[in-house]
């Protein structure tokens, strides 16, 4: 069976102009900030990225790599507005699609099950429509007569996750108490890449925990990567919590002396002048 | 007793907002929601279902007796068996709700947090909102995004329901003709008067509009003694 492990550059230098990009987590939750950050190291841009958002979307859109967003909100929980997202949003320098929540969700289970679209009672009545003049309803042909907007499936050419543990062979598993929506990213993706704390055995995987937590299974991965620390400042529980004061750094700091402080260098050097992992037990 | 505060009036109309909601999820958003919801299934809606904030269902000792990541979430929200209270930057006399945008869309003036899950929320489950500070720039003629549907929006939707409208000065709801907004109580030390000059739009009201319930010695006890010792409800309501 084929090693998929890679380097989180590697992973950008599949990563092309234009493409379509699903990151996973939720807000500033488990997100594939190594790989983010490996994607700010490269030159690729024109990126249309959807995502349940957080930092992931506000970095990327701060560092101009972004053409359109398609989210339902961009938030870094903790802080309620993110600050680089809310900027490009005011100064007109990003395109958006922006639907529900739920909408979100069906669009990724359309795209994972290959349908062009599922209907959804959501939207009806509301801006979304008038801000999505693509979009389209569909009524039910059965005797309740319903109208529902018809989500378009939300595939993308390639996904980002991260999650705690995962095998070389790309079975990804996750300890905290939320999936999110890690496995439906992958499923609705060309090529998906999972970053993870820890490369363990496959056997070691289900060695203490229960075998629900393989949320992504190898034959919707392309490539794995070992990231300790991968998804911060974001959390990922129970590995480690959210690195508030970084992320209230991160809010605070004007893009370009951000960037240049704590993304001028490889991850080793991240690590280092951010000061992940101070403190922390062995 | 020591004189009840707003912030506990408040508490008590978000509360309110569950009675008779029987073996759904409450999900309030923000701290005198929050407080209220407890409240509720401590007296009056004993079989309410609350989250600790995340993935989990926890009864009142914390006991974990559930499950609900996002995605299971989302499902329940479809289902119904859910009253949401949730937060609006901007709500229209029909109820219609903003937290996506303030200005044009196409180049706001002031991004907020998107549409978040406001309009699958209002066309499948009850949907309440809760204003800590009721002013113009909140009650508004016409929201700019319409996020949370409204009444005006909403004629075909079957689960469409809005029960009640929270702020720092009073309780609203829809009871009229046209489901326009009506002031349906205010808190004590607070007049029709000071409400009308706070909002933006005409007000259907009564001749007499009642006063928000005063919290039974019990209720205030579980407020300050039990549910919320550390008083985290007068950051939202301060006066």
């Amino acid at each position: 069976m084929s090693d998929k492990t890679m380097s989180a550059d590697e992973v950008a230098g599949r990563l092309a102009d234009g493409m379509t990009l699903g990151i996973g987590g939720w807000g500033s939750r488990r997100k594939p900030m190594a790989l983010v950050r490996a994607l700010l190291r490269s030159q690729v841009t024109d990126l249309t990225v959807v995502s349940y958002g957080g930092p992931d979307v506000g970095m990327l859109v701060a560092a101009g790599r972004v053409r359109r967003l398609v989210v339902p909100f961009v938030t870094l929980d903790s802080i309620p507005l993110e600050p680089h997202f809310r900027a490009a949003r005011e100064r007109g320098a990003v395109e958006l699609t922006e639907i529900d929540e739920a909408m979100f969700m069906w669009g990724l289970r359309a795209a994972a099950n290959r349908l062009p679209f599922l209907p959804v009672r959501a939207g009806i009545g509301s801006d979304v429509l008038r801000v999505n003049p693509g979009l389209r309803t569909v009524t039910s042909p059965y005797d309740d007569g319903e109208t529902f907007v018809a989500v378009p499936a939300l595939r993308v050419d390639a996904a980002l996750v991260h999650v705690n543990r995962a095998d070389r062979l790309g079975d990804g598993q996750y300890l905290g108490p939320d999936p999110y929506f890690d496995d439906l990213f992958c499923e609705a993706a060309d090529a998906a890449y999972v970053s993870c704390e820890r490369i363990v055995d496959t056997a070691e995987l289900t060695k203490d925990a229960a075998p629900q937590t393989l949320l992504v299974k190898r034959h919707t991965v392309t490539g794995v990567v070992e990231a300790p620390n991968g998804a911060h400042f974001t959390s990922c529980a129970p590995d480690y919590g959210r690195d508030e004061a970084f992320q209230k750094t991160y809010a605070t700091t004007p893009w370009p002396q951000f960037a240049e402080r704590y993304l001028g260098g490889d991850e080793q050097a991240y690590r280092s002048a951010a000061r992940v992992g101070v403190g922390e037990g062995t | 007793m020591t004189e009840v505060t707003r912030a506990e009036y408040c508490v008590i109309a978000c509360a309110e907002a569950w009675r008779d909601a029987g073996e759904v999820l409450a999900s309030p958003m923000g701290v005198i929601p929050s407080v209220g919801a407890r409240l509720a299934r401590r007296t009056f809606a004993p079989d309410l279902l609350l989250t600790d904030g995340e993935a989990l269902l926890v009864g009142p000792d914390g006991a974990v007796e559930g499950w609900l990541p996002y995605r299971q979430h989302l499902a329940l929200v479809t289902g119904g068996r859910r009253h949401v209270m949730m937060g609006a930057s901007q709500i229209d006399r029909y109820g219609n709700q903003n937290i996506s945008c303030i200005g044009d869309w196409a180049r706001p003036t002031r991004q907020l947090l998107g549409v978040r899950g406001a309009p699958v929320n209002t066309l499948n489950n009850p949907t309440s909102y809760w204003v800590p500070r009721h002013s113009r720039r909140v009650f508004v003629e016409k929201v700019d995004m319409v996020c949370g549907v409204g009444y005006d929006r909403a004629a075909d939707a079957p689960y469409h329901r809005i029960p009640r409208v929270v702020s720092d000065l009073g309780v609203f709801d829809f009871a009229t003709p046209d489901r326009s907004m009506r002031l349906a109580s205010v808190h004590p030390g607070v007049t029709v008067a000071q409400v009308r000059e706070a909002t933006g739009f005409a007000l259907a009201a009564s001749d007499e509009v009642p006063y928000t319930r005063e919290p039974s010695a019990r209720e205030l006890a579980l407020i300050r003694d039990v549910i919320d010792p550390a008083g985290t409800r007068t950051r939202e309501v301060g006066h």
